[in-house]
């Protein structure tokens, strides 16, 4: 594995030219995690990186632990090599006051229809036009410039889970039964623009289970089918296997040797040379202690048995695939940059 | 030690004594998306089942494996006889169609011609199938429905219910009622039949700000969607009895001493985030809380070796040994120990919060559930008190 260094400018990773990032697992892979974790990695080396999120639940504000995010771009955090990441909450309500003032000069306008719920109505009445206000957000800031360059070089999203996220990110399809023209079709056509483009890409999140694995390969399939932009796999909390592949069978069975784990533990003292394993609860038998150990190694066994059985579904997709590892101890802002850097030493980024 | 263990000083929630209740008649599953709700939906279905009860199970979105282990092969919207109860109990599950619960509402609400109207509508087309909000409508639809049933002819006396997979467990809750109120809104009744909307001084007042309104809403939706809409409002509006009300009369309903419900959460800090508020929202709005299943709780067999420990011996195994299997297993303990200390911080975080809330615990299981066999061992680890 070649060595990164921040800013190191001669890398090349897999997605270049990719300038939108867009992240969507099932519920509970740890989307938002590894999104996080993604804008820190594109950050990374005096970048500019700016992570959106679309469903209004604040999990950016939870994870890089600020106050809560209004309608405005944020920094929330500082990357290696003196990149930053902002960070944008961004609400359907507002965007559409926002549209409508850029395209019908109606601010005020759209201050009283919101006030009158009509701002709600016209986003739960055809739920295209929420779509197409979120995405449209973030194109404008992929595409937003100043002194003839781009103020952010990358822009990830937060997105919708797996189940949804064609739909979407497919906005011209969603739009298809409303209005013919207007601003929101033409709204719809330029996110297409960037959306369908080698400026994108979809990333899905996934953990070694069964639903999450079927459910990335059932996504995958819906944005092919919709033209849309396929990128990796980000296998999240894989559990390292901690024994061979002879070691893990004979575990799985229980046919570890009992005797040579219980001499092993005698001679690190982790039980006396009476056979006992003494603590503040109470004492254990070696005999026990060993049985313990042995039942945990084959749960352990088996999980990642399990889990490679996740994994050749998911290689039969034939996508990019980064792995980042279980953490015991769970994740907090700390862990988000050894989570950042091993997805940039593996190449997303 | 046993997964009960993680939250020593919470009461005990009694698995059995709930599913033995006979005044329960609806045990309803909540909690956020990725924790498990399908399966302790079921095994709860099952245990319920195997201690006498005739019990269905309605379940919304469950792992292939899962629904094989129902025999639930097909999504046909009914509830179909899971073999391999024990004992004089039966079980039932099925699968929500949402689409289809609502055309089903539609046709047996309506005569077919104007159901026919309503099918084809292309605003009610989307609403049945892509609004958010429509299945949790439509689950607790179906549970009018199951109900409705059970009590007619007797064939449940319970109903154990899955609520859709959501990032907020509360969505279950406010679903409908916000797609009611939209639906029933003042809004969609001025669209459909101003004149209806409250006289004509009403309009007069209205309609300047209204005009504006449907402009503005026309440039951004387009005047086809809002006619569809109003077509649609106009075929439904003496039909349902009001969207809202029906939505009004099955919170009611799940307010109401004979259903209980079971927040589901794994101990990792967002599930637990999300069961806290929604344990707080049912203690507000009165709703009958059973209790807290914590699922995938980790367990060790060895409680007295540290992490600790165990990593410092593993490393001594080590040194100046290639590999030692010990030292594996040493390695895999501390693993182990280290995540059920995170659980275990996490979890009395949320019973120091919530003292009043009983805890029933899951322990983790290695692989996925493919059979009855694995939710009856759910259903039985369930209920296991914590150690003395």
């Amino acid at each position: 594995m070649p060595t990164t260094l921040p800013g190191d400018d001669a890398r090349t990773t897999d997605w270049e030219g990719v300038r939108l990032h867009v992240v969507s697992g099932k519920g509970g892979t740890g989307k938002t995690t590894v999104a996080s974790a993604l804008a820190l990695a594109l950050a990374t080396g005096g970048k500019k990186v700016l992570i959106v999120e679309v469903e209004g639940r604040q999990g950016l504000a939870q994870i890089f632990d600020v106050p809560p995010l209004p309608y405005a771009e944020r920094r929330v955090a500082v990357a290696p090599g003196g990149g930053e990441v902002y960070a944008l909450a961004i609400d359907p309500e507002e965007a559409l006051v926002e549209f409508l003032e850029m395209f019908y000069n109606l601010r005020r306008a759209g201050t009283a229809l919101r006030r009158m719920g009509a701002i709600d109505f016209a986003t739960t009445v055809a739920p295209g036009v929420r779509d197409v206000l979120l995405t449209g957000k973030t194109k404008e800031a992929v595409r937003r410039k100043k002194d003839g360059k781009h103020v952010y070089d990358a822009v990830v999203m937060d997105a919708p889970p797996t189940g949804r996220i064609a739909r979407f990110l497919n906005v011209n399809t969603e739009v298809a039964g409303l209005a013919r023209t207007g601003p929101i079709r033409s709204q719809a056509d330029s996110v297409m623009e960037v959306i369908a483009s080698p400026l994108t890409t979809v990333h899905l999140v996934t953990l070694l289970e069964e639903m999450p694995v079927q459910e990335t390969a059932d996504g995958f399939r819906d944005l092919l089918a919709a033209d849309l932009p396929v990128g990796g796999i980000v296998v999240n909390q894989v559990r390292a296997p901690m024994l061979n592949a002879t070691a893990q069978a004979k575990a799985r069975k229980g046919k570890l040797d009992a005797d040579v784990l219980a001499a092993d533990l005698a001679k690190v003292d982790v039980v006396t040379s009476s056979g006992w394993l003494s603590s503040a609860h109470g004492v254990v038998t070696t005999e026990e202690v060993v049985a313990g150990l042995m039942s945990e190694a084959a749960d352990h066994s088996e999980r990642v048995a399990l889990e490679q059985r996740g994994r050749d579904t998911l290689q039969e997709l034939e996508r990019p695939t980064y792995e980042l590892p279980f953490l015991a101890e769970g994740v907090d802002v700390g862990t988000l940059y050894d989570l950042a850097e091993s997805l940039r030493a593996q190449g997303i980024a | 030690m046993n997964a009960r263990d993680v939250v020593p000083r919470s009461k005990n929630l009694d698995i059995d004594a709930l599913l033995d209740d006979r005044s329960i008649r609806v045990i309803v599953c909540c909690g956020s998306g990725g924790v498990g709700k399908t399966t302790i939906a079921a095994a709860l279905g099952l245990r319920a089942a195997d201690r006498g009860r005739d019990v269905v199970v309605l379940t919304i979105d469950p792992a292939r494996r899962l629904a094989q282990a129902l025999g639930l092969t097909e999504l046909d919207n009914d509830p179909r006889p899971v073999a391999g109860v024990e004992g004089e109990g039966s079980l039932a599950a099925m699968m929500l169609d949402m689409k289809r619960t609502f055309d089903e509402f539609v046709e047996s609400n309506s005569d077919p011609e104007r159901a026919a109207t309503i099918l084809a509508n292309p605003f009610y087309q989307s609403l049945s199938s892509s609004f958010a909000g429509t299945q949790e409508y439509m689950a607790m639809e179906k549970l009018g429905q199951l109900r409705g049933k059970a009590e007619a002819d007797g064939t449940w006396d319970l109903i154990v219910v899955d609520t859709p997979p959501s990032r907020s467990a509360l969505d279950f809750l406010d679903a409908p009622r916000r797609l009611g109120s939209f639906l029933d809104g003042r809004f969609i009744r001025l669209l459909a039949a101003p004149a209806k909307a409250g006289g004509k001084a009403y309009l007069r007042v209205l309609s300047a700000g209204f005009g504006m309104f449907t402009s503005v809403l026309s440039k951004i939706i387009g005047g086809q969607v809002l006619t569809d809409v109003q077509t649609f409002v106009g075929s439904v509006d003496t039909l349902f009895g009001g969207f809202r009300q029906r939505a009004d009369d099955t919170f009611a309903m799940l307010q109401a001493a004979d259903t209980a419900f079971v927040v589901i959460a794994a101990p990792e800090r967002d599930a637990l985030r999300e069961a806290s508020y929604f344990v707080e929202r049912l203690e507000a709005d009165a709703m009958p809380l059973a209790g807290l299943v914590l699922n995938r709780v980790q367990t060790t067999k060895v409680p007295d070796l540290d992490a600790a420990t165990a990593t410092a011996a593993a490393a001594r195994l080590e040194a100046g040994k290639a590999t030692s299997v010990t030292a594996a297993l040493l390695r895999i303990h501390a693993d182990r120990v280290a995540t059920l200390a995170r659980q275990k911080r996490l979890a009395e975080r949320f019973t120091a919060a919530h003292r009043n809330v009983a805890v029933a615990a899951v322990p983790a299981l290695p692989g996925d559930v493919a059979d009855l066999a694995g939710l009856r061992q759910i259903g039985a680890s369930m209920s296991v008190a914590p150690d003395k």
